[in-house]
């Protein structure tokens, strides 16, 4: 505890002695290198454990009947995947990413709250802590999809439910505090000589994050809160029989669940924003209008929750304007995607491992904004609605869009972390085999779903069995891609060359003009406009 | 002070504790709402930890503060994040607010066959779809026969069948507590002018006024659930019950917190803490107090008034 | 192996796209006029962004094959070009207007269900269909067929139509324009036949419409398509189009079968039959949570053996399935003497010494 005694040093000393030993270092950290690391750890085991369950269910859709699992067991499979894929993988790396590289992009020591930092991170391990002790307890886990409408979640859910309740509670607390972070640090840290439209894109994108998720994180928090209530103080809102409405969950589901989404794409979009470029050797093409495309991808979000409740019963005008408001997604979108192409036109290409997965999130990413495009195309959602043409849609998104971008930002940033390069050449067969394999599994699932399976189902008619036989054999490549990928990293921190200061030869931004292993406090001086100006994106 | 550089401060435990402090509370909690008999205990243990971490962590931040290893960087640090907290909170209270508009513009008409739902009374036995005095739509009602066909029932839930036999009247005590708490948004104000005129003693004044304005806000309001309660309107009496206690209870909650933090400020204040131009705990907690205000100006017109 | 040799030569018909339809790779055009505008909407959107994805994605190979270091490409330098950027803000756009406007016209289309000439009322359990015709005054349960239910653990052996399956199927005239009514008793459920384009929630406590006019006669299929629970993947939907004709007849035959059913609760049955016609209400309604044995699923679906209800005061039992409780639904739309069968049969079965409950017992505790 710094003690009042301290004065004289103001706190100067700290930034020059090193991190405390062991493990009480990780416990009492402030720092955003060491906090960075614990989220980027904790998600990479959520991303296990969530996969872990994923192969369940692969491994019970395998063929028709039941084999491996009872209904109850894959609801509770299908459920908890999606909750600790998004809840505990996606959205803590991108943190993890956030806290480790926006205070070197913008020039700061570290994040402006420091404390605050450490427990919006310590929260985590509870919250997730909580929510898979329910598997332990009597009526198991949640079986209520990870969207848990209700009255499935509240009338006939198992008491477990309450405490899946509070660990949402707890994810919301650390998400609100993780954005008030980034955004005090993004506008309160920033070099002074830095100007807001010299700051890299995937500050900006982090940055536009951090809105939607104050914005969105507090309505998750209110949606739950109801829930709890109607299921223990006797409460109405979502029960007709006091003139609630079960929609009404949804409505409020979805006004946090549409920008939830983006909140896993946009600091995505800003990684690959980086690695473009890089190793295109060609300034990013269209620098404001990729910042104006993310505040309007952003903006947009808020309006078109609806598109995933076409088949409530909505009245027409409704279903018509949340069309609309779907469909206008596209255009900034595909101003992000014609800038990628773009910027790589006339460029200096070379397919280092992170480029590879660049360009692959450019194409796959693409696919499933298409198949986002014709579900926001509420006639013909009738037909698409909860299929697997759903899953398949975002599966392309998420998968091959948001953790696509953080293997890609793992690969391309981790000699600034660890000092040490990885193996190229495992890394490319790591690359092509996942590559292949996650088509495998889910290109079908396009079928399946256009052909009527719905998802969320255990077992399935037999005019299925071909395609879920494929989709469940690249799911099993897939996941097994995953133990390369664990070997490639540990073999990088262990064995690793040494790397530069500046690996890639096209490489921009204020990080690479760090020490080789950034150094445990970044900027210590805040760097000169000369040097900002040199390392912008905005050139 | 300013030319200092910016404080990091070095580990610290308070946020460990604070983590298990939270978790534990709601462990207890959720036992307690399942008929543990232990949740309750466990509960105010958490609870406990929770208020030990405030103490230690903040006493920690006034610390550091009083003895100036705060330069004016960390002090707007501190502002974005009291500005942005505050902005969270009230989109949890939209959240609310959201359901009670939905409830009264869509989701009642619609049981009463609005819009496109012309055959959803067919379910309900005589429903009048008015917003205060709905009435209640009886667990197990008998549906309606004749116009299309019986339908079965809407599954037993815990909901009370009675018609609130009484709206709360804005003019009365609600109107009330609107002016106690304008009122006592500017003599926090006051408090903060007196505040940047260095004069103690006037701060003092104003603060004690402001709390105890807060203070006589709370205590009606507490009379007025007394009132509804015992007139019929309760938590459990649908949906107009179900938001009525949910937002005049959280904006409760926040006036409570609220009072709570002006006391410390007051405490503070009398400590010597702040002088004119570095009183960020004061302005933050201000903050909080007029926010909580305007949370209750929509409340006195989406709640009460309309 | 069969199967993935199937698979293979479907891989390689993929090019035509006949093959498209006949191997369930797209979806169905159906057999109404709502369907078909979904089916064309959906292709025209389909190439659409097939288009949109050639020009793309051949830019972006094309720069990757050509404009590449080891080819010798020098990076140019530009950043920025005002006009190609308004160029591809605008372009989208006018594409996404011209999809809009089929797209809105279908949707005002289907959403106006006032030309019916009939209507069917749905309601979802979990995990059943109801079926009710209210003019005709015939109602009846739809549950998923025993055949399926068996096979559900016999990989080997798997039925024709597995888990597409009911014991009794919903029968609908051809040719007339029907208006669906759709609600649930319980939690969230959806109404879904790809073939009719109709696709819509059942939410409890509102009524959700939908039409269609089926234009062939046949036996088309579908399934619940929201997550409602255990058995969500295996309450499908069986619907039989039949001519006008049939349908008549099929309507007075049902009428018969109804009062046949009302009488037969009006007389006095023995133990033995109750049971076992309770045995086959029970394995067909009450199964699926309490299970055949009576073993229930503790602590969510209670065992019935050894229930204190199922050995308690008949009343309360007969209160309990007829009213529900929580996750029990209330099973009020079965008839007086099926009610009476399986609560005796609960009651007397799994080694539980309950009394006897008769038809009457039931009908005067409605
Ligand atoms: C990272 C996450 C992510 C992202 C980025 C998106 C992006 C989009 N999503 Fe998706 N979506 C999900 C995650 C995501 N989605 C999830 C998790 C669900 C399911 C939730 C559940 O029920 O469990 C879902 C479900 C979902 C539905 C509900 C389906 C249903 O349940 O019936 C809809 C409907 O409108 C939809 C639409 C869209 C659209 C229009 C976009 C757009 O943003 C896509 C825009 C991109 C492009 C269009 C491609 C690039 C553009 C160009 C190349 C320009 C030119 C193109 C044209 C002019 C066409 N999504
Ligand atoms: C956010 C991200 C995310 C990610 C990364 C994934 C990743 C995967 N998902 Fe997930 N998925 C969701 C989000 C995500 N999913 C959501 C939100 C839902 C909806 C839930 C709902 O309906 O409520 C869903 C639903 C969902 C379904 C539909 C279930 C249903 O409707 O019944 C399926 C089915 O195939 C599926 C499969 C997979 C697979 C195979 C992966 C793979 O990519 C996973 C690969 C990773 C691993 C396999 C782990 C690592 C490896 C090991 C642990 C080593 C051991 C390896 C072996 C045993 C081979 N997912
Ligand atoms: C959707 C699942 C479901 C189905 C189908 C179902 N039940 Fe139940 N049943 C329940 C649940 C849940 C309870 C516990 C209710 C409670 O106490 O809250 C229950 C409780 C009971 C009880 C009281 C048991 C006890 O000891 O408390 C009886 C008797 C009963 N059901 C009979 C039936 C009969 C008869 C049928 C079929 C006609 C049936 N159930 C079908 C879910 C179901
Ligand atoms: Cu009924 Cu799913
Ligand atoms: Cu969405």
């Amino acid at each position: 505890m710094t003690t009042a005694t301290d004065t004289t040093a103001t706190g100067h000393a700290d930034h020059h002695h090193g991190p405390e030993k062991g493990l009480m270092r990780w416990i009492k950290t402030t720092n955003h290198k060491d906090i960075g690391t614990l989220y980027l750890w904790f998600a990479f085991t959520m991303v296990l454990i969530g996969g872990a369950m994923a192969m369940v269910i692969r491994m019970e859709l395998f063929q028709p009947g039941l084999q491996l699992v009872d209904p109850h067991f894959f609801n509770q499979m299908t459920t908890m995947h999606g909750l600790i894929m998004v809840f505990g993988a996606i959205m803590p790396a991108f943190v993890g990413l956030g806290n480790w590289l926006i205070p070197m992009m913008v020039g700061a020591p570290d994040m402006a709250l420091p404390r605050m930092n450490n427990w919006s991170f310590w929260i985590l391990p509870f919250a997730g802590g909580i929510l898979l002790s329910t598997f332990f307890m009597e009526g198991g886990a949640p079986a209520f999809g990870w969207t848990f409408y209700a009255p499935l979640s509240t009338t006939f859910a198992p008491d477990s439910t309450d405490f899946f309740i509070f660990a949402v509670h707890l994810l919301g607390f650390s998400s609100i505090m993780g954005a008030i972070n980034i955004i005090a640090t993004v506008l309160n840290m920033r070099a002074p000589e830095m100007k807001l439209m010299d700051m890299p894109l995937f500050v900006w994108t982090w940055l536009i994050t951090s809105f939607l998720l104050i914005g969105a994180m507090p309505v998750l928090a209110g949606a739950v809160t109801m829930m709890l209530t109607d299921r223990n103080f006797g409460t109405a809102f979502f029960d007709a029989t006091g003139g609630g409405d079960p929609v009404m969950f949804q409505h409020i589901f979805w006004f946090f669940g549409h920008p939830e989404v983006y909140i896993m794409i946009l600091p995505a979009f800003g990684v690959v924003s980086h690695i473009i470029p890089t190793f295109a050797r060609k300034p990013l093409f269209g620098y404001s209008s990729m910042v104006y495309a993310t505040a309007s991808i952003a903006f947009l979000s808020y309006i078109v929750w609806a598109h995933h409740m076409f088949l409530t019963g909505m009245p027409v005008a409704g279903e018509l304007y949340f069309m609309y408001a779907t469909m206008m997604i596209a255009v900034p979108t595909g101003v992000k995607v014609f800038n990628w192409i773009a910027t790589m036109w006339k460029g200096s290409m070379t397919f280092e491992t992170p480029m590879l997965w660049a360009i692959s999130f450019v194409f796959l990413f693409t696919i499933g904004g298409f198949s986002g495009l014709m579900l926001g195309i509420a006639p013909a959602d009738i037909q698409y609605h909860d299929t697997y043409f759903v899953v398949a849609h975002f599966h392309y998104v998420l998968v091959t869009g948001a953790l696509w971008s953080i293997i890609a930002a793992t690969f391309y940033w981790l000699p600034k972390w660890t000092g040490k390069m990885y193996n190229e050449g495992l890394a490319k067969v790591h690359f092509w085999w996942a590559v292949i394999s996650v088509n495998v599994l889910f290109f079908p699932q396009h079928f399946l779903g256009l052909a009527g399976m719905p998802r969320r189902i255990p077992d399935y008619a037999l005019q299925f069995a071909d395609f879920n036989m494929i989709s469940s054999i690249g799911g099993f490549a897939f996941g097994a891609s995953f133990i390369l990928f664990t070997y490639i990293i540990i073999d990088a921190i262990r064995n690793g060359e040494p790397a530069t200061k500046r690996p890639w030869e096209g490489a921009k931004g204020l990080e690479w003009t760090l020490d080789p292993k950034a150094e445990y406090h970044s900027f210590n001086k805040p760097p000169s406009r000369k040097l900002i100006e040199q390392e912008s994106q905005n050139s | 002070m300013s030319e200092q550089e910016y404080y990091v401060p070095h580990g610290t435990y308070w946020p460990i504790i604070g983590s298990i402090g939270i978790s534990t509370l709601f462990i207890g909690l959720a036992n307690q709402m399942h008929g543990v008999e232990w949740g309750g205990s466990v509960m105010g243990l958490g609870f406990a930890i929770l208020v030990f971490m405030m103490f230690g962590w903040f006493g920690q931040v006034v610390n550091e503060s009083t003895n100036g290893i705060y330069n004016k960087q960390v002090d707007r640090s501190f502002r974005w994040g009291m500005s942005w907290f505050i902005f969270s909170e009230v989109m949890f209270f939209a959240a609310f607010f959201g359901a009670l508009f939905y409830a009264r513009a869509l989701s009642v008409p619609w049981l009463g066959g609005a819009d496109n739902n012309i055959f959803t009374p067919d379910l309900w036995n005589a429903f009048s779809a008015s917003w205060h005095q709905m009435a209640f739509l009886a667990p197990g009602t008998e549906l309606q026969s004749g116009t299309v066909m019986s339908f079965p029932e809407v599954p037993a839930t815990g909901i009370e069948t009675a018609t609130p036999a009484m709206v709360v009247d804005p003019w009365g005590l609600p109107a009330l507590n609107t002016g106690l708490l304008l009122a006592s948004g500017v003599t926090l104000t006051f408090a903060h002018h007196a505040l940047r005129a260095g004069h103690r003693n006037q701060i003092v004044g104003w603060l004690v006024a402001t709390i105890a304005l807060g203070v006589a806000f709370l205590g009606f309001q507490v009379m007025e659930y007394g009132h509804a309660y015992a007139d019929g309107l309760k938590l459990t009496s649908g949906i107009y019950g179900s938001t009525f206690y949910m937002l005049t209870g959280f904006h409760g909650f926040h006036v409570t917190v609220g009072a709570i933090m002006l006391t410390v400020i007051l405490y503070r204040v009398q400590k010597g803490h702040f002088d004119a131009d570095n009183h960020f705990g004061f302005e933050g907690v201000a903050w909080y107090w007029h926010f909580v205000d305007v949370v209750w100006l929509g409340l006195f017109v989406f709640v009460y008034w309309l | 192996m069969k199967r993935l040799t199937t698979l293979l030569s479907t891989l390689v018909g993929l090019m035509s796209t006949n093959v498209f339809a006949e191997y369930g790779l797209n979806m169905t055009e159906g057999v109404t006029s709502i369907s078909r505008d979904i089916y064309d909407l959906h292709m025209l959107i389909f190439w659409i962004c097939v288009a949109i994805a050639v020009l793309v994605f051949g830019a972006m190979f094309y720069s990757v094959f050509a404009h590449r270091k080891s080819k010798g490409a020098v990076a140019a330098q530009f950043h920025e070009s005002t006009k190609a950027e308004l160029l591809w803000t605008v372009i989208p756009i006018i594409i996404l207007v011209l999809m809009a406007i089929p797209a809105s016209r279908v949707l005002i289309d289907l959403e106006d269900t006032s030309k019916a000439d009939m209507t069917i009322k749905i309601t979802g359990h979990q995990w059943k269909w109801q079926y009710d015709y209210p003019t005709e005054g015939i109602s009846f349960i739809s549950n998923l067929a025993q055949s399926s239910k068996d096979s559900v653990n016999d990989d080997s052996n798997k039925p024709e139509n597995y888990l597409l399956e009911v014991d009794k199927h919903l029968v609908l005239p051809v040719d007339t324009s029907i208006r669906f009514l759709i609600t649930s008793n319980d939690v969230i459920h959806n109404w879904w036949v790809p073939d009719f384009g109709v696709k819509q929630d059942a939410n409890p406590g509102f009524i959700n419409d939908a039409w269609a006019q089926i234009d062939e006669i046949g036996t088309y299929r579908g399934q619940c398509a929201e997550l409602c629970g255990k058995d969500h993947g295996f309450m499908p939907i069986v619907v039989d189009v039949v001519s006008k004709a049939d349908y008549a007849k099929w309507v007075t035959n049902q009428q018969a079968i109804a009062k046949a059913a009302a009488d037969s609760a009006n007389k006095t049955w023995s133990k033995s039959e109750l049971m076992a016609q309770g045995e086959s209400v029970y394995n067909t309604n009450c199964a699926s949570c309490h299970k055949k044995d009576g073993s229930g699923m503790p602590p969510i679906f209670p065992a019935m053996k050894a229930s204190p209800v199922a050995n308690g005061a008949p009343a309360d039992h007969i209160g309990l399935v007829l009213h529900g409780k929580g996750g029990m639904p209330t099973f009020k739309m079965l008839g007086d003497a099926d009610l009476a069968a399986v609560i005796t049969y609960e009651r007397n079965a799994f080694g539980n010494t309950g009394s006897v409950v008769q038809p009457s017992d039931v009908k005067s505790a409605r």
